[in-house]
């Protein structure tokens, strides 16, 4: 075995999240001569280094090259994707800073968490190998187990972390054992050679279909459950409501972006083509998966309508947005939607992340240092102590419902766009039906905060500036990504990630 | 840079209002906000009538247009522009909104609840909203005003409504949002097939017989489409058995909330229907006119017969707006000429008489705080003023020879008798209707203003303060002047309405010939 040249390895492509990878080994050491009562300044040089790695990536967007000998790829796909991850760290380091010392869990470690695990949602998107993506996603995991259990005073937050990480385990563990079982079929673990190697087993009728058919089942499974849609979502209400809320914030943007990168991979450029029959048109795990998007979307939504804590109504809000999501990756199972439902994708989760993230900035807002203040009861007044600021949490849960002017509109429109184009009508109109379920509990926050009466109106007690800078941008994003989705779309270009693109 | 066509003037400029308003102080300038959203009603109504000026009526294609693009990529641009129909449309929002605002000068909705800058900023963006549906020609742009004129609506009914206003509030929205969402996938399945979204450009191409949408029979997915518009629509109208939302919206609107919910917002649903269903998919149109018409007489009927049972006269207004809607929608699916603009005109009819009665139970509602009709009586004694107008306006409702409703009902019953899909029996039902509906008006006239003036309280009853008054005149003069003088109202939409009916005409002529 040769050892290729630093050359060949082609770095470039990959230097954003090498960078940020490495600025982070070096912030573990340079938090150790911060003082504790200036934490705040490893949140600035954290930021700081997602704001260059943000920078570099819009200068690298579209070069559309690979390093690692082709393990890795960037392209507009990954250029986007990073660029999502990347803004829901930032704004989740602008909540999380005051809250931290607020509730009295500041660990410098913190921050370097937050990075290790943005490092690992980059290297997702960019995977273009199936040992890469299990890396990337124990990168992405683990600072994510230790970030739920951080509040460990907290018996909720330990149970969160615990329950996070055993889960996560098997999770890993079924990803190992799926791709094994591709490797077992194909010989390669490479998802191009893979898409290759698919082709041959399908028109020979081979047997190692089976073996393929398996493998990517379980690698459904252990994706899925990073992503956390219906049946493998079960951990996530405790989880959420368990971790520290800036952390739950996080997860569920972050992780889930990284976790449907690497399946809209898997699935687009290794497996599209895996059909029972030669002739059959779509993909034979495209039916599986518009199934599991479907129950997401009606049990997410459904579950969600009884929550009475805000934190636990957006768990199952963002496993119903899982199912959204996921329909943008059934879609791309018919042969020519691949674009339409990776474009649909890419800007769910931009929307998405800014929505979800302001909203989890209200409910910082209000959270009280012993944990109270996350009821929905707590939002009751709102309307009138803040007028502003419950004007853009009525904005956030009306993107969230999908209502259009907003970014979450331009999702949905988006998704239930590909999924019709790709024949699946059925897929639609569930979508859309639980959408207007969903609209129910969206909107019972609004009408506690402007229609019911009340005496004693919602105390705000974390309005810092950070948490503010946050909720503005967040706002500020979801107004004009509704307004004006092109700006979005122009940035995304024609991104694909079809073969054309990786070659 | 393209220049803005008087279209986009006039639909923005509510949104200037309101943007003004967002920096006036809440305590300080009451009056100031006030008269600025006043003051932006009038001149987006004069707006509307140099459109008017601008418009020329031989023409039965769009005018003032204005396209920008949006998405290019997917094909959805900013499209507006007018036609006959849309021109008349606007006018209609134009005329109710200076009136809705007006009468909420006078209540007291704002000594409880407050927040009177927000509840103007809601009334402009309600009017953008509602323009914004009359006039964009982009399907997708449509679908976005329709779902946000639901925000607006939703806040003034769950805000300033009544005793049960979030429950309301909360059914309106569920329940409009559960139709209009079902377009979308209909949207997206025709602009997916058509490759843009511009109404125009789909029309182009269904004409050439670029695109098609299969119609084997009644269901196909021609049908399907046409069912996921007209679900929409028949929510907003509504056309029984999808009304039950609005009694409840009505009754628990503030006056301003209701005038507005039956004179303009109830209208984008029958426009829809002429808009869309007709134009895209006549094979479906034709084969489910007797179906959609028959629901209509239905809720001709039902509505009429409901509203004679109320004690509460909102609500007997509100089952008698399900009553005159119900002509609108059999004159849509007569498909004649004279049905649609008989439809047209009688939307109008209806957005004049209807308004003008919520706002004459909103005047009684603020004096005595009550709705039921039995806490009245002899009303015309201690208010004339009032009682002179009412009965203008219960006739008008009612379809008086000579004032407005009349003429849109007649022409309605001539299409419906006119027509080639729907049979004689539609008429003849519909002709009920009339009947009944001046057993309700005149029981509730006289239950109201005539009789003794023998409760205590309503003896010293204030008089119509000056602002009062003034929102009856411009309904008043309509009255007269559409009852009397219809012809330069017809006029505005006639080629338009021909044209619409003669590009279905091929779809109708076979069952034709087939009848015996």
């Amino acid at each position: 075995m040769t050892i290729p040249a630093l050359g060949d390895l082609n770095l470039y492509a990959a230097l954003p999240a090498i960078f940020l990878a490495l600025f982070t080994t070096f912030l573990l050491i340079i938090d150790l001569f911060i003082a504790s009562e200036h934490k705040n300044n490893t949140a600035y040089l954290a930021l700081g280094a997602l704001g260059i790695a943000f920078i570099w990536n819009l200068l690298t967007f579209n070069n559309n090259t690979t390093a690692f000998l082709g393990m890795f790829v960037a392209d507009s796909f990954s250029g986007f994707l990073n660029m999502v991850v990347l803004i829901g760290a930032m704004l989740t380091i602008l909540l999380s800073m005051d809250y931290l010392r607020r509730m009295g869990i500041e660990h410098g470690e913190y921050y370097s968490m937050v990075l290790f695990s943005t490092a690992g949602m980059m290297f997702m998107g960019s995977a273009n190998n199936l040992i890469v993506i299990f890396i990337a996603l124990e990168l992405l995991s683990i600072p994510l187990y230790v970030m739920a259990a951080i509040r460990h005073q907290d018996v909720k937050s330990e149970e969160s972390g615990i329950k996070y990480f055993i889960l996560g385990a098997f999770a890993s563990a079924f990803f190992v054992y799926g791709a094994a079982l591709i490797y077992g079929a194909t010989g390669t673990t490479n998802l191009p050679a893979i898409f290759t190697a698919v082709g041959d087993i399908v028109n020979t009728g081979s047997d190692s279909i089976f073996y393929l058919v398996a493998g990517a089942a379980l690698i459904i499974v252990a994706l899925g459950f990073k992503v956390a849609v219906v049946p493998f979502h079960m951990w996530t209400p405790d989880v959420y409501e368990g971790a520290p809320t800036p952390v739950t914030a996080f997860m569920s943007v972050g992780a889930k972006a990284g976790g449907f990168a690497a399946l809209l991979r898997v699935m687009v450029v290794a497996l599209p083509s895996l059909t029972v029959n030669s002739s059959d048109a779509a993909a034979v795990w495209q039916l599986t998966i518009a199934v599991i998007a479907a129950l997401t979307m009606i049990l997410g939504n459904i579950v969600a309508i009884s929550q009475t804590n805000i934190k636990r109504m957006l768990a199952y809000s963002s496993i119903a947005h899982a199912g959204y999501i996921l329909m943008a990756v059934a879609a791309a199972g018919s042969a020519g939607v691949g674009d339409a439902s990776t474009r649909g994708m890419l800007v769910y989760l931009l929307a998405y992340t800014f929505t979800n993230l302001g909203a989890f900035a209200v409910v910082i807002t209000l959270e009280k240092e012993d944990g109270s203040g996350t009821a929905i009861e707590d939002f009751v007044g709102l309307g009138k102590s803040r007028p502003f600021l419950a004007a853009m949490m009525a904005f956030f849960m009306l993107s969230l419902t999908g209502v259009p002017a907003t970014a979450g509109f331009i999702g949905k429109f988006l998704v239930f766009g590909a999924s019709v184009e790709a024949g699946l009508i059925w897929l639609a109109v569930i979508g859309v039906l639980t959408s207007v379920f969903s609209a129910y509990y969206y909107v019972r926050i609004i009408v506690n905060m402007y229609l019911r009466d009340t005496d004693k109106p919602a105390e705000v007690v974390g309005e810092t500036p950070f948490v503010k800078y946050a909720t503005y941008i967040s706002f500020t994003a979801v107004l004009v990504l509704g307004l004006f989705p092109a700006l979005a779309l122009n940035l995304l270009g024609g991104a694909q990630i079809t073969l054309a693109s990786l070659f | 840079m393209e220049s803005l066509s008087l279209t986009t003037i006039t639909l923005f400029l509510p949104m200037v209002g309101l943007t003004i308003l967002l920096f006036l102080n809440e305590e300080k300038q009451k009056g100031a906000i006030q008269w600025t959203a006043f003051g932006f009603t009038i001149v987006t109504f004069v707006a509307s009538v140099i459109m008017l000026f601008g418009f020329d009526s031989s023409n039965p294609n769009l005018q003032m247009v204005q396209r920008n693009d949006w998405l290019p990529s997917l094909g959805i641009s900013y499209y507006v522009g007018v036609d006959g129909i849309s021109m008349l449309m606007v006018l209609l929002t134009t005329i109710i909104m200076p009136i809705a605002v007006l009468s909420s000068f006078t209540t007291h909705i704002f000594e409880e609840r407050g927040r009177i800058k927000l509840y103007y900023m809601f009334m402009l963006l309600l009017e953008w909203a509602m323009i914004g549906v009359f006039v964009v020609q982009d399907l997708i742009i449509f679908y976005i005003f329709w779902e946000i004129t639901l925000v607006p609506m939703y806040f003034l009914v769950g805000i300033w409504g009544g005793e049960q206003r979030v429950y309301a509030a909360v059914k309106f929205f569920l329940y409009t949002m559960a139709g209009s969402i079902l377009m979308l996938i209909a949207i997206l399945y025709v602009g997916g097939n058509a490759g843009t979204f511009a109404l125009p450009e789909i029309l182009a191409k269904l004409q050439s017989g670029e695109v098609s949408f299969l119609f084997d029979g009644v269901f196909s997915t021609q049908s399907f489409l046409f069912l996921g518009f007209l679900i929409a629509f028949a929510i907003k109208v509504p056309v029984f058995p999808l009304h039950s939302w609005l009694p409840d919206a009505h009754v628990q609107a503030p006056t301003a909330g209701s005038v507005i919910l039956a004179g303009v917002l109830l209208k984008m649903g029958t426009y829809g229907m002429i808009r869309f269903n007709l134009t895209m998919f006549p094979e479906a149109t034709v084969a489910w006119a007797p179906f959609v018409a028959a629901l209509g007489v239905i809720g001709i009927i039902y509505g009429a017969w409901v509203s004679f049972a109320q004690t509460d006269m909102k609500k007997l207004v509100a089952y008698s707006s399900v009553s005159h809607l119900g002509f609108v929608v059999l004159g849509i699916f007569s498909l004649t000429p004279q049905g649609i603009q008989g439809a047209t005109l009688q939307m109008i009819n209806h957005g004049i008489s209807t308004g003008g009665l919520f706002l004459i139970v909103g005047m009684l509602y603020e004096r005595r705080h009550t709705k039921l009709m039995a806490a009245y009586g002899g009303i015309w004694k201690a208010m004339p003023l009032l009682g002179g107008i009412s009965l203008i306006v219960s006739l008008s409702s009612m379809g008086l020879p000579g004032l407005n409703g009349f003429v849109g009902e007649f022409t309605i019953l001539l299409g419906a008798l006119g027509s080639d899909v729907l049979g004689i029996f539609f008429a003849l039902f519909a002709t009920t209707g009339v009947i009944m509906a001046a057993v309700y008006m005149l029981y509730m006239f006289q239950k109201v203003f005539m009789g003794e003036l023998d409760k205590e309280e309503n003896k010293n009853l204030p008089q119509l303060a000056w602002q009062e008054v003034a929102v009856f005149v411009p309904l008043l003069i309509l009255i007269f002047w559409i009852g009397l003088q219809p012809t330069g109202w017809f006029n505005v939409m006639a080629t338009t309405t021909e044209q619409l009916v003669a590009n279905m005409t091929p779809y109708i002529a076979p069952l034709v010939a087939i009848a015996p």
